[in-house]
């Protein structure tokens, strides 16, 4: 199995982790990954100018149409994007036309052929959980998960195709599968927050408290994400306000690719995981 | 004595120019409110600071950076062979010009004291390293035609600089083939060597010279007696000369130039050319402080100083400042941050060269540096910043090592500073009747899908809201309308939008909190039993809005570019509205 790696602006630099974990955890399940140099998925330039986000988005599938491979991304909100642009292109020859003259001066074309799922739906889909279960060495056994989806993954369901949107079960089939115990928790469908961050912090804090007390009072020791602006928001974000008092702290937010390949039993090394809490948990 | 006159003017230029430079980066203050510390502050930082990293065990990887990123230009090799190929060609060809050719007399008369000019391998080198410096011009220029992804990365001045250095070689190359055929220079090389008049004597040699070494006198030897030439031009001028047929380059040129030699010499070419030559060569010594030809101190320093102390990462300290700076000196314009932008493709929908790594660069140093940018300057600096999504690739691949990534940070907080920041940011200094009370004001208050090419018009559409029933779902389900308690209240809800929209007064909306507050989580168009695409709808709002209240946004410049008047405080034009 190939993919076409679509990592985001914001791994590189402000989330390695989840670039190496994802790598690791594809590379057990023999999944090819290929990198090709892919521009901005147009999502953050979408409040902003529709067009330009479309663009984006559709060079991206050119190029990987280009190098005969599909996309999987990691992050919901590239996610979003690449799949609200499809939609868009498959169903308006006029804008389909427009880009594409555009993407000619490169030498490059979109078309529908060109397939964009996530980390989590190949997972589900693609692998398979019968296939999963046989890699799993170490169940992270007793450790009880807040699956949080992430908005853009969702929804519109119409455009993205992802799973149920008011009743989605993927992400916790897939927690359930590493042998941690998802729980059920009443704000798991809302926003993480970080759409706001450092555009009104403050909305975008009160959004993350909410979630985290929700997650806490479920029962929950962990948050269990797969999107790359959501885990900034829980970890590296929540880091930065440590003076606001009434953030809960004591739940961490955790990758899912870092989960899996714990109970892979791969190196937490090898999964960029520097959080002891989880390691001490799963000890524990 | 001209020659030595023009020579400690421009090197004395030079050194000036060198020192402001340098200087420059202990003034370099992104905002003046920023605690830079003082300017001896500063210099007695960067003099501390090397001496500190000079003497730890940091040398050695200051020492590895100099062998692999400055000798062997490994960086650039990652950007690109042809790059790469170009640069040393040009980087080593000169530097050996200079050393060889330039300071030939005190360089390489030391390492070789019979060393002369014209004489082999010297001779033969000297034509190498110009051609070496021509071809990677050459290469150079292919590549900035051919590398343009969908913009001009070349400037003026990376014009200037490749210009002024295929001069210098090619006046060097003219000079010597001109010298070559020159009657009057044997002439003069004869009485100075030989110490004689006698024609009888001298004739041999002419003919030898006219022969062997291709001058060309205005009137034929008498004697055509090769074999005392010989022997004459053996005895008093082959220890200095080898035959002109190893400097490749000039000797084909002086074949070429034959024609019009006897012409050339009568004139004295060759004296007019070697004032050319040098004048050339000194105004390009002159002018290194204050072109891309600064690159050539400023690259290797960078590089050296980010193997000494690491990537930039959090200018704190009055330290960082004058680093950045150097940083910012360093760039040599090459595109290469440019071609693996992550945002650039958005360049060809939105026209802002400030989208791209390095034309922001620019900009940003022009912010650091104080300069005053005018308002339409700063709003296309701010677009292109807000826009960067800090994907690091740019600063993974400069050539040059610097930390654009944390430019492009300091970048953004100095427009926030003064007054720039991004659409989220200043569409919050008023609210969103204040918006709506200026775009009333505006005259020339028309409709966007007139001036802007747009696909996807959900909010000007009356199809995709029309069947709103205002049943509040989307308002019971928004988390942001929920967090509404002891926030800021969202002014108007996504129904009330909705609403709006119905009753074409989405100039109400457009600066509302509710849609710029919007977490685009998508909720209330899960939710809406009419199918209303209302997040899609709060998009398109936003769309409208960065295009409509940017111009009204500041009071102050009372004549927006089109002619709409924004100082009309009782709403007179109102009715004039079209």
């Amino acid at each position: 199995m190939k993919y076409a790696f679509f990592a985001g602006c914001k791994i590189p630099y402000y989330l390695p982790s989840y670039g190496t974990s994802t790598r690791a955890v594809c590379k057990a399940l023999d999944i090819d990954l290929i990198d090709l140099e892919f521009n901005c998925c147009g999502y953050p330039v979408r409040h902003q100018n529709e067009t330009a986000a479309i663009f984006s988005a559709a060079r991206n599938m050119a190029l990987a149409r280009k190098n005969d491979c599909h996309i999987m991304t990691v992050c919901q909100c590239c996610y979003g994007q690449l799949k609200y642009a499809a939609y868009w292109l498959t169903r308006d020859p006029e804008l389909r036309k427009e880009i594409n003259a555009l993407l000619a001066t490169e030498k490059l074309c979109w078309t529908e052929d060109v397939q964009v799922a996530h980390f989590l739906s190949v997972l589900y889909r693609d692998i398979g959980g019968s296939n999963i279960r046989t890699l799993v060495k170490k169940p992270l056994e007793g450790l009880k998960v807040a699956a949080h989806y992430g908005c853009h993954a969702l929804r519109p369901s119409h455009v993205v195709r992802f799973d149920n949107p008011m009743a989605p079960t993927i992400f916790e089939e897939l927690v359930a599968l590493t042998g941690a115990q998802p729980v059920d928790w009443p704000k798991r469908l809302e926003c993480c927050g970080n759409p706001l961050w450092e555009k009104n912090n403050r909305l975008s804090l009160h959004l993350m408290k909410k979630k985290l007390a929700d997650a806490a009072d479920s029962g929950a020791q962990i948050i269990g994400t797969a999107c790359t602006y959501c885990q900034i928001q829980f970890d590296a974000i929540r880091r930065t306000v440590s003076e606001d008092a009434s953030i809960n702290r004591t739940i961490t937010a955790v990758l899912y690719s870092q989960m899996l390949g714990l109970s892979f039993g791969l190196e937490r090394n090898d999964l960029g995981l520097t959080n002891d809490a989880i390691m001490n948990m799963i000890n524990g | 004595m001209v020659f030595t006159v023009s020579f400690y003017l421009a090197l004395s230029i030079c050194f000036f120019g060198v020192f402001l430079r340098m200087a420059g980066w202990a003034r370099t203050e992104f905002d003046p409110q920023d605690s830079v510390g003082s300017l001896v502050r500063r210099l007695s930082g960067i003099f501390t600071g090397s001496l500190r990293i000079l003497s730890s065990r940091r040398i050695v990887w200051i020492a590895a950076a100099l062998i692999r990123d400055v000798f062997l230009q490994i960086p650039l090799l990652r950007a690109g062979f042809f790059r790469w190929l170009a640069h040393m060609c040009i980087f080593y060809g000169f530097v050996l010009l200079v050393m060889m050719h330039a300071l030939g007399s005190i360089i390489t008369a030391f390492f070789f004291p019979d060393y002369a000019s014209t004489l082999d391998p010297f001779m033969m080198l000297r034509n190498l390293f110009g051609a070496m410096v021509l071809f990677g011009i050459l290469v150079a220029a292919l590549g900035r035609m051919r590398r343009n992804r969908f913009f001009r990365a070349t400037s003026r001045s990376d014009r200037l600089v490749m210009f002024l250095l295929a001069l210098v070689i090619v006046s060097g190359f003219l000079l010597e083939s001109v010298q070559i055929v020159s009657a009057p220079i044997f002439d003069q090389m004869v009485d100075d060597y030989m110490g004689t008049d006698d024609t009888e004597i001298r004739d041999p040699l002419k003919a030898y010279w006219a022969k062997e070494f291709y001058v060309v006198f205005s009137e034929q030897p008498s004697s055509q007696d090769l074999e005392t030439g010989q022997t004459l031009h053996e005895e008093n001028c082959a220890a200095c000369h080898s035959r002109p047929g190893s400097a490749f380059l000039s000797f084909s040129l002086s074949r070429l130039v034959g024609p019009w030699a006897l012409w050339l010499n009568r004139v004295r070419a060759d004296i007019w050319l070697w004032y050319i030559h040098f004048g050339i060569c000194f105004v390009a010594l002159a002018l290194l402080p204050f072109t891309k030809f600064f690159h050539l101190i400023s690259v290797p320093l960078n590089l050296m100083a980010r193997a000494g102390v690491g990537l930039s990462s959090h200018p704190g300290t009055p330290d960082d400042i004058t680093r950045l700076a150097l940083e910012m000196d360093a760039c040599t314009h090459c595109g290469v941050c440019s071609l693996h932008c992550s945002v650039a493709p958005i360049f060809r929908i939105i026209p802002n060269t400030n989208i791209l790594p390095s034309e922001k660069l620019m900009s940003v140093t022009q912010l650091a540096h104080g300069k005053q940018l005018d308002a339409t300057h700063l709003e296309a600096v701010s677009e292109g910043s807000f826009i960067c999504t800090e994907c690091f690739r740019c600063t993974e691949r400069c050539p040059s090592g610097i930390s654009l990534q944390t430019l492009w940070r300091k970048g953004k907080q100095t427009l926030i500073d003064r007054d720039y920041p991004d659409p989220h940011g200043w569409v919050r200094q008023l609210t969103t009747d204040q918006w709506a009370d200026r775009l009333d004001r505006c005259r020339d208050n028309k409709p966007l899908c007139d001036t802007f090419n747009r696909y996807r018009h959900a909010a000007q559409d009356p199809n995709t809201f029309s069947a709103c029933i205002q049943c509040s779902i989307c308002t019971n389900v928004c988390p942001v309308v929920a967090a509404a308690d002891g926030m800021m209240p969202p002014e108007v809800t996504p129904q009330q939008v909705m609403n709006l929209l119905r009753l074409n007064l989405k100039e109400l909306a457009l600066g509302s909190r509710m849609v710029w507050d919007c977490v685009t989580c998508y909720l209330c168009q899960e939710h809406c039993p009419q199918g209303i695409r209302v997040t899609d709808i709060l998009y398109d709002l936003r769309n409208i809005a960065v295009e409509r209240l940017q111009p009204v946004r500041r009071p102050s410049s009372r004549v927006h570019p089109d002619g709409c008047k924004t100082d009309d405080p009782h709403g007179k034009n109102r009715n004039e509205v079209s």
